[in-house]
């Protein structure tokens, strides 16, 4: 049923429509049964004592805690970052002509994607039972110098290597598939001007390439900042989990230790979100093609990134094989 | 098969500023093997216009890419300025494949332009340009930048200079793409059809860059549709069908007076 008003000065359009909307009562059920929910929810959370909320308030604070935060972000930001670069060569060399390349990365990815983390971060902490002593020389021939492995590889770096050199094998995949998206014209055209590989790998695949590395990456930095709770498999015990659990069974009060925990998690999660949102709309997914850009200077932040999604040389859907 | 009957009466390859001998190129290998050129002769003098003609697949591109070394050719030869492209001969008359580095080297020699233009997405129309004489040819920013405004300005694109390729139009970014491949101070210059994938209205603008061009003395190999500019602006014609030339000579000749039956078809399907 519409209603048309008469033309009025204002309004260009002299036919207006004002029709009554679909009836949408499911809308209104959903938020009552929600909301019904909710309220059990937060009931069964706040009255019931074995949450220990007193105790939640009086650790959430603690130094120790902090601290375990600050080693859970420290371990989340250098394995990931340890991780990128090791991933952008292990990217390159499975694109790479030389045969010897492409199988070592094969090998690495398939390796480290098939076994458990936690697997992998016991066998860093073996290491120095495996290798007391490491040592650089030609193999089975003289030694150049050599070290105890326990000087070197201590739980922290060998936590750090460990999930650094696990997520590798994941990113390395994203990589591929954000190399693999560029539209091959556009090496092509570097070729045809003589820039050399390495050129227009850096100059001209990569930085269009991120379009596509850069959102998942994100979403890998979540998931690295829980995975970090296993290293006490190495053992490595200083990070958010182990302190936290410690703390609980010193004090028979495991309940309300993992409620800290759990809540730390989320607020980083909660700020790393945040900040993957202006990743994302920044490498520009949903960026209109009419952004211009007008005069000189740099212009707004997404200016490039928006010509790049505007010239649609990075094919955005490809099939992409990472996440396990 | 020596196609180029006029070229051939010419002292053998002096003035040549590109010669083409018996190419073949195969791609793939056993059963998937594609035959695509079967021995093609061409040279082209300096300063000289070649137009290729010829329909879909006869291998024009592919033609065009041997030249510059996108496509390493299967057999047969080609100079280009008095070098042999990709290859190095020895005394014993061994061919050894040159490292990539030389071969970048050869191919920063010879300008390429394309049907879809190709320009970096990520970089401003000056940066285009600026690129190539910055990364390969070491020159420095300043320089770079003051030579990309005059070649800018050459395909009439002052007023355009900080804009991306994205906010231009099919035609503006590939006058911008014929500027980026001069600033390499090519002797020769490729173009891939290079009006194919533009709007009816904006074809003109790029042939007028490209007659410019030629009038300035530029070594042209253009590989088109466009029977008007063949026909004003090459100094020879080339038809090209099924990986072989079938006929070439001057516009007069080839599009006026064609020989073959397989020309005659083609031109009456374009014209
Ligand atoms: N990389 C490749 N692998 C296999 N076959 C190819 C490859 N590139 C080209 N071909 C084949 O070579 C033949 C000639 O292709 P080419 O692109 O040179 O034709 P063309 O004359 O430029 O045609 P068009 O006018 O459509 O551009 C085609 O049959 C094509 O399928
Ligand atoms: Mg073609």
């Amino acid at each position: 049923m519409t209603t048309q008003t008469p033309a009025s000065g204002s309004d260009p359009v002299p036919n207006r429509i004002h029709a009554r909307p679909v009836p949408r009562p499911g809308r209104l059920v959903a938020a009552v049964v929600v909301l019904i929910l909710a309220a059990m929810a937060a009931n069964a959370l706040i009255t019931n004592e074995n949450f220990r909320w007193d105790v939640v308030w009086l650790y959430l604070r603690d130094i120790v805690v902090i601290r375990g935060v600050m080693w859970t972000l420290v371990l989340t930001f250098a394995s990931m970052a340890i991780a990128v670069v090791l991933a952008v060569v292990l990217a390159m060399m499975r694109r790479s002509d030389n045969p010897v390349m492409r199988w070592v990365s094969w090998v690495y990815i398939w390796f480290f994607r098939g076994t458990p983390i936690y697997t992998q971060l016991i066998f860093w902490g073996l290491i120095a039972v495996l290798y007391p002593r490491l040592s650089l020389g030609i193999p089975f021939g003289p030694e150049f110098f050599s070290f105890r492995t326990d000087d070197v590889i201590t739980a922290f770096w060998a936590a750090l290597l460990g999930l650094a050199l696990n997520e590798a094998a994941y990113l390395a995949e994203i990589v591929r598939a954000g190399l693999t998206s560029v539209d091959p014209g556009q090496t092509e055209a570097a070729k045809a001007l003589g820039m050399k590989d390495g050129k227009i790998m850096r100059r001209v695949v990569l930085p269009q390439a991120m379009r596509v590395i850069v959102p998942p990456t994100g979403n890998e930095t979540i998931s690295m900042l829980k995975t970090t709770s296993l290293v006490v498999a190495v053992p490595f015990t200083l990070e958010l989990t182990y302190a936290t659990s410690a703390i609980g069974n010193r004090n028979f009060l495991p309940i309300p230790l993992l409620v800290i925990a759990a809540l730390w998690y989320l607020l980083i999660t909660s700020i790393l979100m945040v900040g993957q949102h202006y990743l994302e709309q920044y490498y520009g997914r949903g960026f209109g093609t009419t952004t211009r850009r007008r005069g000189r200077g740099k212009g707004p932040a997404g200016g490039r990134q928006a010509a790049i999604a505007a010239a649609g040389t990075v094919q955005e859907d490809v099939n992409k094989d990472v996440t396990p | 098969m020596s196609a180029i009957s006029d070229a051939a009466a010419a002292p053998a390859g002096s003035r040549d500023m590109v010669s083409v001998r018996a190419v073949h190129k195969v791609f793939g290998h056993g059963h998937d093997a594609v035959h695509v050129l079967k021995g093609v002769d061409l040279d082209v003098a300096r300063g000289e216009v070649t137009v290729i003609l010829g329909p879909s697949g006869s291998g024009k591109s592919t033609l065009l890419r041997c030249i510059n070394e996108l496509e390493e050719i299967t057999g047969g030869s080609v100079v280009v300025g008095g070098d042999l492209m990709g290859y190095r001969e020895d005394a014993k008359g061994v061919l050894h494949r040159l490292h990539p580095k030389v071969v970048a080297k050869q191919r920063s020699r010879i300008g390429m332009v394309f049907q879809r233009f190709h320009l970096f997405p990520h970089m401003t129309a000056l940066e285009n340009i600026m690129e190539a004489p910055v990364q390969v040819r070491g020159l420095s920013k300043k320089a770079a930048r003051q030579r990309a405004q005059e070649l800018i300005e050459r395909v009439g694109l002052s007023d355009r200079v900080d804009h991306y390729p994205a906010q231009l139009s099919g035609g503006q970014q590939q006058r911008v793409a014929i500027a980026r491949a001069l600033a390499m101070d090519p002797e020769l210059m490729l173009f891939d059809e290079p009006t194919s994938a533009l709007d009816p209205e904006l074809v003109g603008e790029v042939l007028s860059v490209m007659q410019d061009l030629a009038r300035s003395g530029m070594t042209m190999i253009v590989v088109t549709h466009e029977i008007g500019f063949a026909r004003e602006v090459a100094d020879h014609v080339v038809f090209m069908d099924d990986g072989v030339i079938v006929e070439s000579g001057p516009p007069s000749k080839v599009l006026d007076d064609p020989q073959e039956q397989r020309t005659r078809d083609f031109l009456a399907h374009v014209l």
